[in-house]
């Protein structure tokens, strides 16, 4: 017996009398009987806050994984980055946690300009003039980028470097069901795309990764050519951080930028509520999916901030609409206004660069280790992969006994069935380091790899 | 005197320093300054020319802020207090279900044990969370009537998307090609939009004056083209869809599916489940439903659930317990694949476990029977100011018509919710559903109390005399928040979206 409600039983009584009734059951009574619940729900009764909260310590127990138990060296699109408590705090405001959507800005204002703030911000690092208020996360931006390549150029057909995360092109494939969008997906060679390999004539849209998901820097010449060539939409995805150091989208000739915020601020959270990130060029604007905040001013000439273009919008456009997203992931927005803010922008460049000093440390150390050879020759920036000679699962399963999350076995992140599977063999493991990880941190990480593989 | 007790969901008291704008972060930057503190790591300082090949490396830097940590805390601060929310007061905003967000399930999601754990980590050293999904799935089962339920939806809407890609795997698996949903006309504007991008056509079903599916219209609609149909029920004007069960009938005759929109199960929880009503696939919007916090506008959560024969097609991989007593990922031959990046808001998948762990079977039934007392109270209370768009028993929300102001006063729906703001509440939803005139959608919530009710509805009488009296101060509303009524043609024609757009 444990609620929320503020009723007394005499003002439930009030409540019933002013309505003429005897009872709240009246009020379902034209609810057909014959659909009736009789018994009641198949749930045990309510109990306490302290009681839920001492069965989830078993949860939470169970869960090895955590961060008090294991240093994380995964990554694969979600970075264990420095989340300070000035943004934890800030961020966990319940004016911005308990707010809907800003249908009524005369008094969402606060939500409003954080997110105009945010979306400068992935105006800047995407090098792109149109962000928009986020998408549920990179994979959906993906989607929704086919989405828009497919109304701008009357084509169905998506050419999608293997580069791309699995995850983001499983999503892809599953909605390329309804769309009936033609997926086309790139092989790597040596871990980079391998443009030549496939037939890219009448393509709607050329997507790539960058750095890719193995942690490689492709040129992205090849795939910008290809684009014009084809007049398709270039659209790349790219890991915001690095964005602060690396050519952006814009500058690579991309039409259209998407990413996973999750490093800004938003902890790994067992992978959600994370962070879509999505800009494109002022040609696309009509087609931009979800919401998009825009400057004006109010009665009174203030500066003023509104949601706008909502005539792009699906409960304007109904069956008409190219994107039927409504509520978006905003608190995660201005978590990351916030947490950019904090990083400032030598800061964001000071991250970006300690996580690629780690990554080749931690490489380099590894390549000693006998047995551990490189995936690739190419250039990586804070993410690689190497090739064990044993089974990956199995070498994190023992490293994980000591204490350590060793990465991501490329195998399972593929969920066994992604179509590049040949580059995904089981003795792969994707490895990375953030700002957060220690020299002392990198050198055990070496030794356990070295016992587990030994 | 008086001992009438006073409202607790009235924001009127809200101290708001007057009137000024507040500057961007961008504005408030200076050159040199920061607020960032790292950890030393002793990893050696390697230039980064030595690491990224030079064509690799952006020439310019790109800006962000330069800002202090106080002056960060100072401008986010007072953003967050020119927001309205839950928390603040009353938000009566139809069919959003802005119901009061337990502290206790946030204090849940805060917990390092749950969402410091990287998602790509391997089962055995995630057991807790994969048992968490696991119940959660089976406990929202029992609430919906279903087999089993996805958990990757990220919101209603990719919850709705995700139905109709099971809709098409059913009827494709069974190599039955149809081309059509259908659809009331009182839908959310996410259900057509929905359909499209399931690659069906809308066919619309009109409501009869009742307020309901007008059953001979849906008949006649009907064919062995018809993939299935989306219904919210009760609908968006807060009526239970009392033929139900003929309904069903109707669209199972023909092969077709039935889509249970969850957007207003609040109402029914514990009352009447979707599967019992014939329902074979149910998204839920856990942020309305189990009272996650909305965000601002996100993150949801729209879980699907499904009925027995489309259990093979749900995304996956899911978490399950095998039989030697651990959990592990399963995905079926004939699943739909992945409808999210990774396993869905897991955050708000756990807040929504605790909600239902603390309410139970009983709590919840509870939550529905108050949300529909409150809802019919205000409704009863408001029939003379803003008569109800059909006159009798609703549920949760009630859908109210100020066609009254406007012909006799000029005052709008619009101006009425503009004039609440100006009494500390957050407006009903206007101008939905569209086929009412002039609409305003009330969803009191069952976290609401009597006396908080009474107040919105002494506020809205108000309102009415205002319109009598002084209507034009009403098209002026509110002119007691941070910001007037904004010149939202002057947005869309001339964008803004960027400080640098902006050209400061």
């Amino acid at each position: 017996m444990a609620d929320y409600l503020p009723h007394t039983p005499d003002e439930v009584a009030e409540m019933l009398a002013f309505l003429g009734m005897d009872s709240i059951e009246e009020l379902f009574a034209h609810i057909p009987p014959a659909v009736r619940l009789s018994q009641g729900l198949d749930l045990p009764v309510g109990v306490s806050e302290p009681d839920v909260a001492a069965d989830f310590v078993r949860l939470t127990d169970a869960n090895r994984a955590k961060a008090s138990a294991m240093t994380c060296f995964a990554g694969g699109g979600v970075y264990d980055h420095e989340v300070p408590a000035v943004v934890k705090m800030l961020s966990g405001r319940s004016e911005f946690v308990t707010a809907y959507t800003p249908y009524q800005p005369e008094v969402a204002q606060g939500v409003l300009q954080a997110i105009f703030e945010f979306q400068t911000l992935v105006s800047r690092l995407s090098g792109l003039p149109i962000p928009n208020a986020s998408l549920y996360d990179a994979a959906s931006a993906l989607v929704e980028a086919l989405n828009m390549s497919a109304g701008a150029t009357r084509r169905e057909k998506m050419v999608i470097s293997s580069g791309v995360h699995p995850h983001w092109r499983a999503v892809a494939r599953t909605f390329a069901r309804g769309t009936g969008h033609e997926i086309v997906e790139v092989p790597l060679r040596d871990g980079v795309t391998d443009w030549g390999s496939v037939d890219v004539s009448g393509a709607a849209a050329i997507v790539a990764a960058y750095p890719n998901y193995l942690g490689l820097m492709e040129d992205m010449t090849e795939a910008k050519r290809i684009a014009v060539e084809q007049g398709a939409l270039f659209v790349l995805g790219a890991d915001p951080v690095a964005a602060g150091v690396l050519k952006t989208a814009g500058q690579w000739g991309a039409d259209v930028f998407i990413g996973e915020g999750q490093p800004f601020g938003t902890p790994l959270a067992f992978g959600g509520p994370f962070l879509g990130l999505f800009a494109c060029t002022l040609d696309q604007v009509r087609r931009l999916p979800g919401r998009i905040v825009g400057e004006t001013v109010d009665s009174n000439d203030r500066r003023s901030f509104v949601t706008t273009l909502r005539a792009r919008e699906q409960d304007i456009r109904r069956e008409r609409a190219t994107s039927n997203v409504c509520t978006n992931q905003t608190l995660m927005a201005v978590t990351a206004a916030i947490q950019l803010g904090w990083l400032g922008t030598q800061g964001l460049r000071e991250v970006a660069t300690r996580c690629a000093q780690g990554a080749h440390y931690l490489h380099g150390e590894m390549l000693k280790i006998d047995g551990v050879r490189a995936a690739s020759t190419q250039p990586f920036f804070r993410e690689f992969a190497v090739r064990l000679e044993g089974d990956a699962a199995t070498v994190l399963s023992d490293m994980a006994d000591n204490g350590v999350l060793g990465g991501l076995a490329i195998k399972a992140l593929c969920d066994g069935d992604d179509p590049s599977i040949e580059d995904a063999v089981a003795e792969h493991l994707l490895v990375t380091v953030t700002e957060r990880r220690t020299k002392e941190e990198i050198d055990q990480y070496v030794d356990v790899l070295r016992k587990s593989v030994g | 005197m008086t001992t009438e007790p006073l409202a607790g969901g009235r924001a009127i008291s809200a101290p708001l320093l007057g009137h000024g704008t507040e500057p961007t972060l961008f504005e408030m930057s200076v050159a040199g300054r920061s607020a960032i503190q790292l950890r030393t790591t002793g990893v050696p300082a390697t230039t980064l020319h030595d690491l990224v090949p030079a064509a690799h490396l952006n020439p310019h830097v790109v800006a962000i802020a330069e800002v202090s940590e106080r002056d960060l805390v100072g401008h986010f601060t007072r953003l967050s207090h020119r927001q309205f929310s839950v928390d603040l007061g009353m938000y009566p905003l139809g069919s959003c279900t802005m119901k009061y967000n337990p502290k206790f399930c946030d204090a849940v999601a805060a917990d390092p044990g749950f969402n410091s754990v990287h998602p790509g980590a391997p089962a055995e050293l995630i057991q807790g969370w994969l048992e968490l999904l696991v119940e959660l799935e089976e406990k929202l089962c029992a609430v919906t009537g279903m087999s089993a339920a996805t958990l990757q939806p990220a919101a209603g809407a990719a919850g709705e998307l995700t139905g109709l890609l099971l809709m098409r795997a059913y009827h494709d698996a069974n190599g039955d090609a149809r081309t059509r949903v259908l659809i009331p006309d009182s839908a959310h504007g996410t259900n057509p939009a929905s359909v499209t991008l399931g690659g069906y056509q809308v066919t619309t079903i009109p409501s009869n004056s009742r307020g309901l599916v007008d059953l001979d219209a849906l008949k006649a609609a009907l064919g062995p083209d018809v993939a299935g149909i989306m219904l919210t029920n009760p609908n968006t004007l807060g009526l239970f869809e009392e033929e139900i069960t003929e309904i069903a009938e109707a669209v199972h005759d023909v092969g077709g599916l039935l889509y249970y929109d969850g957007a207003n199960l609040n109402a029914i929880l514990g009352v009447v489940r979707p599967g019992d009503m014939g329902f074979d696939i149910v998204h839920m919007n856990l942020h309305k439903t189990f009272a996650t916090p909305h965000g601002g506008g996100g993150p949801g959560a729209g879980p699907v659930a499904v009925s027995e024969r489309l259990v093979d097609f749900l995304p996956g991989p899911r978490a399950t317990l095998a039989p030697h007593g651990t959990y592990e990922w399963k995905k079926s031959a004939r699943s739909i694949g992945r409808v999210h990046g990774w396993h869905g808001n897991a955050m708000v998948l756990a807040r929504a476990l605790a909600y239902v762990n603390v309410h139970g079977g009983d709590g919840l039934t509870r939550v529905a029977h108050h949300a529909v007392l409150n809802a019919n109270w205000l409704r009863k209370r408001l029939d003379s100011t803003l008569p109800a768009a059909h006159d009798r028993v609703c549920m949760h929300e009630c859908v109210l018509t100020a066609t009254d102001l406007k012909a006799k006063y000029g005052v709008r729906g619009l101006d009425v919710a503009k004039g609440l703001l100006e009494e500390g509440f957050h407006s009903p939803t206007v101008y939905f559903p569209l086929i009412v005139e002039e609409a305003l959608m009330f969803e009191p919530t069952e976290t609401e109390s009597l006396q908080t009710l009474k107040a919105l509805a002494d506020a809205v009488e108000r309102i009415a005399q205002r319109a009598i009296n002084d209507p034009e101060s009403l098209h002026r509303a509110p002119q007691t928040t941070p910001v007037s009524r904004v010149d939202e043609a002057r947005a869309a024609r001339h964008l803004i979206p960027t400080e640098d757009a902006a050209g400061r």
